[in-house]
């Protein structure tokens, strides 16, 4: 595989080891001239000095040929241009973004860049999982697919409790997929009766998690997400 | 006609100060609070009493956006010092706020012809600039032959 790096900051110079190791074809591009030229020893031929939003430098760097660009500069105006024109000018397949600022996080879903990835989403979603409000975790958001994954952990006294399966009329959207109980997981059947320490992998369209918490949470409390 | 401009350097300012003489409604987004100033220099009455609209904010931020008035804009001019923000803000404009004019600086030329061409109003100073090089160059050269 051949991957152009947009940034040779931290990230872009430890993807780019970690590709090289396993054997992928990589160019890093970089504006900085200082971070360029501190760079350049180890990289050799494998670092170029440019700004990756320009045409040439992408061109120069063979985008025509790129299996994947990958723009992790610390500007966001960057990143989002420099894989909007490798995915819209260039045609390659594969981008993926990375996202400074969170805020800025649906600029990039509205010009189609994807996956866009955001270090402080990452640890929020972390800390989400070691912590989790109300029991609910986000264990995987299909976002072009408009689906995502949860995890609830089932409450003593939930309205679920000691309920078959096929018995807890969930909303429409939603679906059990699995439990997991004693530290095994298992696909649900219709008579599999729900017990309190449970916890279940439901998958639902998003903006759902709210009212399917309220089915495995003490009194059937509601979540405030 | 509402205009919104996103910039107010040189060029951004003296474009809205022509566009609110020339009786549009003009709203200016900068994130300087002192380049205020250009849109009050030369003129015998403040911005803000000739009519026009100055807020303060980077223009990546939506809300910054929607207080500069976008949601009612009907045309659009990204005039800040960066070809790459100015590109970004515009197709927010375009496609999130759906601005009918939407117009944009773009230093590099390259860029100016491709994001053109994805239907993005441009106008690129730099070719400007290369054809008037050119074509002094040229004169200069027949004035000598």
């Amino acid at each position: 595989m051949y991957a152009i790096i947009a940034g040779a900051g931290k990230v872009g110079r430890n993807l780019a080891r970690e590709l090289s190791s396993k054997d992928h074809e990589v160019t890093l591009i970089e504006s900085s001239r200082a971070c360029y030229v501190a760079s350049e020893e180890e990289f050799e031929h494998a670092i170029q000095y440019g700004d990756a939003t320009e045409l040439w430098v992408l061109e120069r760097a063979g985008i025509q040929r790129a299996d994947l660009v990958i723009a992790v500069t610390g500007d966001d105006e960057d990143n989002i241009l420099v894989c909007q024109v490798a995915k819209e000018k260039y045609l390659c397949e594969r981008v993926i973004a990375r996202v400074n600022n969170p805020r800025n996080h649906d600029h990039f879903r509205l010009l189609g860049i994807q996956p866009a990835v955001s270090a402080t989403d990452l640890i929020l979603r972390l800390i989400e999982h070691e912590v989790p409000r109300y029991g609910l975790v986000h264990l995987l958001a299909l976002e072009e697919e408009r689906l995502e994954i949860i995890e609830l952990e089932v409450a003593a006294d939930a309205p679920t409790v000691g309920e078959r399966v096929s018995d807890i009329a969930l909303p429409e959207g939603s679906l059990i997929i699995s439990v997991l109980r004693e530290g095994s997981g298992f696909v649900p059947k219709p008579d599999t009766v729900i017990a309190a320490g449970d916890e279940v992998l439901l998958v639902l369209d998003p903006g759902l998690e709210d009212s399917i918490t309220s089915y495995f949470s003490a009194n059937g409390q509601h979540a405030s997400i | 006609m509402f205009v919104l401009i996103v910039g107010a350097g040189r060029v951004g300012a003296t474009v809205a100060k022509s566009a609110l003489a020339a009786g549009h409604e003009v709203s200016v987004l900068d994130e300087d609070p002192l380049s205020h100033e250009r849109l009050d220099a030369g003129q015998s009455e403040s911005w803000e009493d000739s009519g026009g609209q100055f807020t303060v904010g980077t223009a990546l931020e939506t809300e910054a956006l929607i207080q500069a008035g976008i949601e009612r804009a009907d045309a659009f001019i990204a005039s800040t010092a960066g070809d790459n923000t100015n590109l970004v803000i515009a197709q927010i404009a375009q496609k999130r706020f759906g601005v009918e004019r939407v117009i944009v600086r773009v230093m590099d030329p390259a860029r100016a012809d491709w994001y053109g061409e994805q239907g993005l109003e441009t106008i690129s100073p730099t070719k400007h600039a290369i054809a008037m090089f050119k074509s002094a160059l040229e004169t200069e050269a027949e004035a000598v032959a």
